[in-house]
């Protein structure tokens, strides 16, 4: 390991090693990655079901396998890796202080920084659960990592709340392990998961799945005994007189993931209202040569995207490295993007006109199910670009691209969403 | 047979503990949970008052005076984070000034300090509060502490000091013997020449197994919410409102670890196990809280919680031998200002109760001060190189949100007061305590504890006896 990089990028999950990867191939010398964990690969390695890599590697793969391949590739780039290390501190400077058993709690510098550290679960505590906290209570992650990686078992008679993907693919895979899962809960009117895993995950195990329904109480001391399901009105107030209980020894919360950020806490680096950094196209905060990609910038639904995006990060952090002592060129305009209606948010919040980036992405998720729809991007009060969707629906993030010379001059980019009547 | 067994380990408790600890009395603490600090004093405010609020001449008015300068000599000496940041006490309504007024009476009464902030001067030292704020009293004695590491060192303390405790041992039974009690708990049967009561909620129940029924205890729940870090402070004093209806309001105070803590209700409660939260409870908190403060990010709420104040029908504080069971000593009904009032009340119980009893004479090898926990967040470079070449664990990363490392996860399984569940890893480092309230660290808390004691990890228990959070194998099903 060397005192100075020319990037590092914090996180060894899918979008960091991607983003070490194009660095390297951009041509970046010294490019470090520091992964807390054993192996790298992030949270791939304990999803052990399949479905990741169709886009990214042409192939159906589980994630250990994913993780695996993406491993081999940055070893075979030459990419320096610290494994079991934790970043605890980043100056204004990039000095980036890390602890670690093997090398004690030490500082490396570095010209860009790319931030992948994923995200973390939303909680009991982050959705005031009701009732009482024994034992029994676990995020899905956490029931994953003891029986996938770790092996144990973790409960007989399972209820999740929350009916995304990962609610969805936990009810199969504690059904799979012995399980009894006696339903899945669902505070919105509409799962939030993919039909295929609502059909594949529930229905060929006669799951029941509880729409508009959220946990409104939860028993036992020493351990978990029972919880109480109730109806939640359009405002996800709790209806008095529709509880059911169910006898559980195990109640998995699956509700959701926030990007975990913790690092730029003391950089004041700027968040969105959907408690994103805020970014430019080209993936950058406005910290010059700090980037972000993942999960950590927004939560993603495929490792694919979550790869792809660190590819982007990883190719202009290299821009940033190889072109910093060359003179500044033409002056650049910013415009502001903003989610409008029907939107509920957009990365990247900036773009920069004219861009650097050929092909301008943008990742973004609507605010409700809609038919056909189309979305619409509007320089000030010009419309510059329509797409046209069968559907869209807030759980699959919507990837739009827009070419250089579509964007014009301007002081803001507006996106809407709306279904076309008629 | 013991010259004293104190039943309950709480701040209370555990504070009397240390106390005795200073003299030539054996004695033993019993608890019924498998943890100190486990109850009362593992939810609450965690404030040192100022003592102004108190009715004047009542036990709550002068153990909390007498203990304010105690602190933080105490604090030092047994290693707990303690930080003297004043409060002010806020008047938002035209209506409250008048009360205000009658504070600053009250406050000269029970000779504690205060000052009358115009409105300039309270957004000048707190820019976040409700800009309509009138006045506020401000008390520089205020301040936060931990009331965990209060409680643990204390007991750590009077361990190494002589002291004995047992946990899990529920009181079953007291038999008045010849000039001793006999204490029948669910860990066999204890004899002592004095007991104290310090038994929280369940002081009652316990003062009745002597046939002392002089008061009743009322468990009193408040509810809570806790804010994850901010980049820049919320708040910087402890924020009261004006106390409105038996309590002192919804108050908005920084912990002594970096978090927002947002509480309490008062409601009271028939349970004395009950500390389930509820969601219209938790809506009054907001409601109330952002009228006082309207930039509270609810949305970064990491935890709800309830507690229990041990509410006595007598209006004060109960510190005294029992009128009817000679040598058995309650020290009953101490809500808050409780833990404000703790450290006078260990002093008084052992000096001024227990000393009329039995001789108190001073140990020799006393020492006040427990060993120093390692901090390696508070050292330097070339202290954190020394402490990693002894001890490369220290720079072991477990958990993330709060950085605490292996080497301190074993380093307290390692002093006198036992470490048994995941709970009390979490109460004595905060392992556990940050936004992923556990999500990531919490498998690796447990293999820490697993490895050290050398058991499965499916005998590591969450907080209760029995209370496990893996199957034996996938195959037990």
């Amino acid at each position: 390991m060397k005192d100075k990089y020319d990037v590092i990028v914090i996180g060894g999950g899918a979008a960091g090693c991607e983003a070490a990867l194009a660095a390297k191939n951009a041509g970046v010398k010294n490019v470090l990655i520091i992964e807390k964990e054993k192996r790298l690969g992030g949270i791939l390695n304990q999803c052990v079901h399949n479905g990741f890599g169709l886009t990214h590697f042409g192939e159906e793969l589980t994630g250990p396998e994913y993780a695996e391949r993406v491993a081999e590739n940055v070893v075979k780039a030459g990419i320096d890796v610290l494994l079991e290390a934790e970043v605890i501190e980043i100056t204004e400077g990039y000095e980036v202080k890390f602890a670690s058993y093997n090398e004690g709690i030490k500082t490396v510098s570095t010209t860009a920084l790319i931030l992948a550290t994923g995200s973390y679960e939303r909680n009991a505590g982050a959705i005031l659960l009701p009732g009482e906290r024994p034992p029994g209570i676990l995020t899905a992650g956490q029931a994953q990592l003891l029986m996938n990686v770790e092996g144990y078992a973790v409960g007989k008679r399972v209820f999740i709340l929350g009916s995304g993907d990962i609610g969805l693919i936990m009810a199969r895979r504690m059904t799979l392990e012995g399980a009894k899962v006696l339903g899945v809960a669902e505070i919105m009117p509409y799962s939030n998961g993919l039909n295929r895993n609502i059909v594949q995950c529930l229905q060929d195990f006669d799951i029941p799945l509880y729409l508009s329904h959220t946990v409104s109480n939860v028993y036992g001391r020493k351990h978990l005994e029972g919880i109480t399901i109730s109806r939640v009105d359009e405002k996800f107030n709790i209806i008095e007189g529709t509880e059911i209980y169910f006898e559980v020894d195990t109640l998995l919360l699956a509700v959701g993931l926030i990007p975990l950020t913790s690092l730029l806490d003391k950089l004041g680096v700027k968040f969105s209202k959907s408690r994103s950094a805020v970014v430019d196209e080209r993936l950058e905060t406005e910290k010059p040569g700090l980037f972000m990609c993942g999960n950590s910038l927004h939560i993603h639904d495929l490792a694919d995207e979550a790869s792809k995006e660190g590819e982007l990060a990883g190719l202009m952090a290299a821009n940033y490295v190889l072109n910093k002592n060359k003179k500044a060129e033409q002056k650049v305009k910013l415009l502001q993007v903003s989610p409008s209606n029907g939107v509920n948010y957009v990365i990247p919040n900036f773009v920069n006109y004219p861009s650097e980036v050929d092909e301008i992405t943008f990742r973004l998720r609507v605010s409700k199910p809609m038919l056909r729809s189309k979305i619409c991007f509007y320089v000030d009060d010009k419309l510059i670009k329509t797409k046209f969707y069968p559907f869209l629906i807030p759980s699959e993030m919507t990837t739009i691209t827009l070419k250089k010379e579509e964007l014009i001059d301007g002081k803001s980019l507006t996106l809407t969403a709306e279904e076309i009547n008629g | 047979m013991k010259d004293v067994i104190i039943i309950g380990a709480g701040v209370i408790g555990g504070l009397i503990a240390r106390e005795l600890s200073r003299y030539e009395v054996s004695f033993l603490i019993v608890d019924k949970e498998n943890d100190v600090a486990n109850g009362t004093t593992m939810a609450n405010s965690a404030i040192v008052h100022s003592g102004y609020d108190p009715i004047p001449n009542s036990k709550k008015a002068y153990f909390n005076r007498k203990s304010v300068p105690l602190f933080p000599k105490l604090c030092e000496q047994l290693d707990v984070e303690l930080d003297n940041i004043g409060s002010l006490t806020v008047a938002l309504y035209e209506e409250q000034l008048p009360l205000l007024d009658s504070l600053v009476k009250r406050a000269k009464e029970n000779d504690v300090e205060v000052k009358l902030l115009n409105k300039e001067e309270v957004l000048a030292i707190e820019p976040n509060l409700n800009p309509e704020v009138l006045a506020a009293l401000y008390a520089k004695d205020a301040g936060i502490v931990n009331p965990f590491q209060l409680t643990v060192h204390a007991i750590e303390n009077a361990l190494d000091n002589g002291g004995e405790l047992l946990l899990n041992a529920e009181v079953l039974k007291i038999n008045k013997k010849e000039g001793h009690y006999e204490v029948v708990t669910s860990k066999g049967i204890h004899l002592a020449k004095v007991v104290v009561n310090a038994a929280g909620v369940h002081s009652d129940d316990i003062a009745k197994m002597v046939g002392d029924n002089s008061f009743e205890i009322t468990p009193r729940k408040g509810s809570y919410f806790v804010i994850d870090k901010l980049a820049e402070p919320l708040v910087n004093h402890v924020v009261f409102p004006l106390p409105k209806g038996g309590s002192k309001g919804i108050l908005v105070t920084p912990t002594t670890a970096g978090n927002i803590l947002i509480g309490p209700t008062s409601e009271y409660s028939s349970d004395k196990t009950d500390i389930g939260t509820d969601a219209p409870t938790l809506n009054k908190i907001r409601e109330s809280a952002l009228t006082l403060v309207p930039s509270i990010p609810f949305n970064k709420t990491i935890r709800t919680f309830s507690g229990l104040r041990a509410t006595p029908n007598t209006g004060d504080f109960i510190i005294e031998e029992s009128k009817v069971a000679p040598n058995f000593i309650n020290v009953a009904g101490i809500e808050s200002p409780g833990l404000a009032s703790a450290p006078y009340i260990g002093i008084y119980v052992v000096e001024e109760l227990i000393g009329k009893l039995l001789p108190l004479k001073e140990k020799k090898n006393f020492n006040p001060k427990i060993k120093k926990y390692t901090k390696p967040k508070l050292l330097n470079e070339a202290e954190i190189a020394e402490l990693h070449k002894k001890d490369p664990r220290f720079a072991r990363m477990i958990c993330n949100c709060e950085q605490v490392s292996e080497g301190e996860i074993i380093e307290i399984l390692s002093r006198s007061v036992p470490v048994n569940s995941i709970k009390a890893v979490k109460k004595r480092l905060r392992a556990g305590f940050g936004k992923c309230q556990g999500g990531f660290c919490q498998i690796h808390v447990m293999k820490v504890m697993a490895d050290f004691y050398k058991v499965p990890l499916s005998k590591i228990v969450f907080d209760e006896e029995d209370s496990y959070i893996v199957l034996d194998d996938k195959d037990e099903r």
